[in-house]
């Protein structure tokens, strides 16, 4: 009886206390340790750490616009990254699940960007923002290749939604073909000899049964665009004078730049909290919305 | 009728060539200028090269210190996938078959963990690191990574561990297995479809991390691609002619990678995304 209740603990600690153990290293010990940072003047140099009460958060709502700057930045950034990636994304999945004799290589091609880092893309595409369009602009005569590409607050973020869409429409898309081809022909083809146009079946047939994929969608797109850096860093560093400048980039900024370890750590649990509440109720609404099949 | 869709189905596929095409300019803006002079790509950035400069490519490849780069890359992420892979099917394997108040609690725990954003806990882990010793080696970073990647592929093999049918684990266990032969002969192998979802996105997202490599690794030789890539940007900016030859030779592998095994990758993400 005791051997077995020793190989029963001793089977845990074998199969989960790997896992345990960078889990705790990684993630617990830290998310501990940053709520009280939180309230500190950690500067990250020197040893010497002051509680501080809550003068960290009292600053951020009273006295940093910046903060607030970058957290307007992101909101406006994230309503438009999520519709235009979703949107993209199922037009892309809606006509690909279509007979079509190039489909295959079109759905290789769509998701190509993905594969690739941000800040890699984020780079490319620096070039062909300042070299490329110039050019074009040469070529063709639109005005809107001879706009001030990343030199101005409005370019700089139009600049960074074309890219986000460009990389992450095709992730989207792999998720709708997924989900799409599970809607079954016959209801389809049945919808279609009662008369229903092309608009009703895919607002009144389709929309209803991807309901999953489109709730699995709004999350992936609403983490990524809340949490994009990569790009941001290397498309314009958050400029030109902080305004194009993610929630990221400016926590970042504050740890690594100023130096201000408990100013960052009060911003990051801050940024944490408004996450976890974006995320809980869009999952909730969506969820809502789904029917069974 | 069948005629009309054809006719139409062929216009659907003209818009979407086009559209593909339009997807693909950023490559062929990026690979055209990579072989030109500057003089060239300053001239006129759209058109075909008049002259295949390679040697832009050497000369990048030389000042961005890329072969140690690429070996840092590979060996960072194919030890980080292993372990993520083998820790985390073990930890589902185990939490799935006892099911005790712990192990759900930590399963808990692990979705819970999939909310915090990287820079919440970003600032105090690099002080972790420094005081286990591993700040500013591949150690320390491989630590990381575990951590971080641990919770959602406990959580995707927790979800697949349900559905492997337990008498195939009872006969083995009467045929004289001991539970981690079990597990190591019998259920790993039945595991592989989630193993490859997990492979596929530990492996991309591994390759392409910036932010945390640049936190951790400071000694120019231990430089992952984007490091390397970062840094020379930086030095070279403006240059396009060393620049871009830099770009490509950094998106090249994962550009290889997925196109060999795209079948897989995109199969991966989509069962990863429906359990997710």
């Amino acid at each position: 009886m005791r051997s077995r209740k020793l190989s029963q603990f001793g089977q845990q600690l074998f199969f989960v206390g790997p896992a345990v153990l960078f889990f705790t290293l990684v993630m617990i010990i830290p998310f501990v340790m940053g709520m009280y940072y939180s309230f500190t003047d950690w500067n990250g140099v020197s040893g010497q750490v002051a509680w501080v009460g809550f003068d960290n958060f009292k600053h951020i709502f009273s006295g940093d616009p910046d903060f607030w700057k970058s957290f307007g930045f992101t909101v406006r950034f994230t309503l438009l990254g999520v519709i235009l990636t979703n949107l993209v994304g199922f037009f892309l999945a809606y006509f690909l699940t279509k007979p079509l004799k190039t489909r295959n290589v079109m759905r290789t091609v769509f998701f190509m960007p993905n594969v690739i880092g941000g800040l890699l893309l984020g780079f490319i595409w620096q070039f062909i923002f300042i070299k490329g369009f110039s050019t074009m602009g040469e070529m063709t005569g639109w005005s809107f290749f001879e706009l001030p590409w990343l030199g101005d607050a409005t370019t700089g973020f139009w600049a960074i939604v074309m890219v986000f869409v460009w990389q992450y429409s095709g992730y989207l898309m792999v998720i709708y073909i997924a989900s799409l081809s599970n809607v079954s022909k016959e209801v389809l083809e049945a919808a279609e000899i009662d008369g229903a146009s092309h608009f009703q079946i895919l607002r009144s047939i389709i929309a209803p049964l991807i309901m999953p994929a489109v709730t699995v969608s709004l999350f992936l797109a609403i983490s990524w665009s809340f949490k994009m850096f990569d790009l941001n860093l290397s498309l314009t560093k958050g400029g030109p004078f902080k305004s194009t400048e993610s929630v990221a980039l400016n926590i970042y900024n504050e740890a690594f730049l100023n130096n201000r370890y408990g100013l960052g750590t009060a911003k990051a649990l801050l940024f944490f909290v408004i996450v976890a509440v974006i995320t809980l109720i869009q999952v909730r609404v969506t969820k809502s919305k789904e029917v069974e099949a | 009728m069948e005629a009309k869709s054809r006719g139409k189905n062929v216009l659907i596929e003209i818009i979407m060539a086009l559209v593909a095409l339009l997807f693909l300019a950023p490559f062929y803006f990026l690979f055209v200028n990579s072989v030109k002079s500057f003089g060239e790509i300053l001239s006129n950035a759209a058109s075909w090269p008049t002259k295949f400069n390679w040697e832009n490519y050497s000369k990048a490849w030389e000042l961005a210190r890329f072969s140690e780069a690429f070996r840092n890359s590979i060996v960072i992420t194919v030890i980080s996938v292993l372990l993520i892979t083998l820790f985390s099917a073990m930890a589902a394997y185990r939490m799935v078959r006892s099911d005790t108040w712990f192990n759900r609690l930590l399963l808990l725990m692990f979705v819970a963990a999939m909310v915090v954003p990287f820079q919440t806990i970003m600032i105090p882990v690099l002080k972790v690191v420094n005081t286990l010793g591993v700040n500013n080696s591949i150690a320390g970073l491989l630590l990381t990574n575990l951590g971080l990647s641990l919770p959602l592929a406990v959580f995707l093999f927790h979800g697949f561990v349900k559905s492997v049918p337990l008498e195939i684990e009872e006969a083995a266990t009467v045929d004289g297995c001991n539970p981690v032969t079990v597990f190591f002969r019998i259920v790993m192998p039945l595991l592989r479809p989630m193993m490859m979802t997990i492979i596929v996105l530990n492996a991309l997202a591994i390759w392409n991390d910036y932010l945390l490599p640049s936190l951790i690794l400071q000694n120019p030789s231990l430089r992952t691609i984007p490091l390397a890539t970062y840094s020379f940007f930086g030095q070279y900016t403006k240059q396009w002619d060393m620049a871009l030859p830099a770009l490509a030779i950094g998106i090249l592998p994962i550009v290889i990678f997925y196109l060999l095994l795209q079948r897989y990758i995109v199969e991966g993400i989509a069962a990863g995304s429906v359990k997710g």
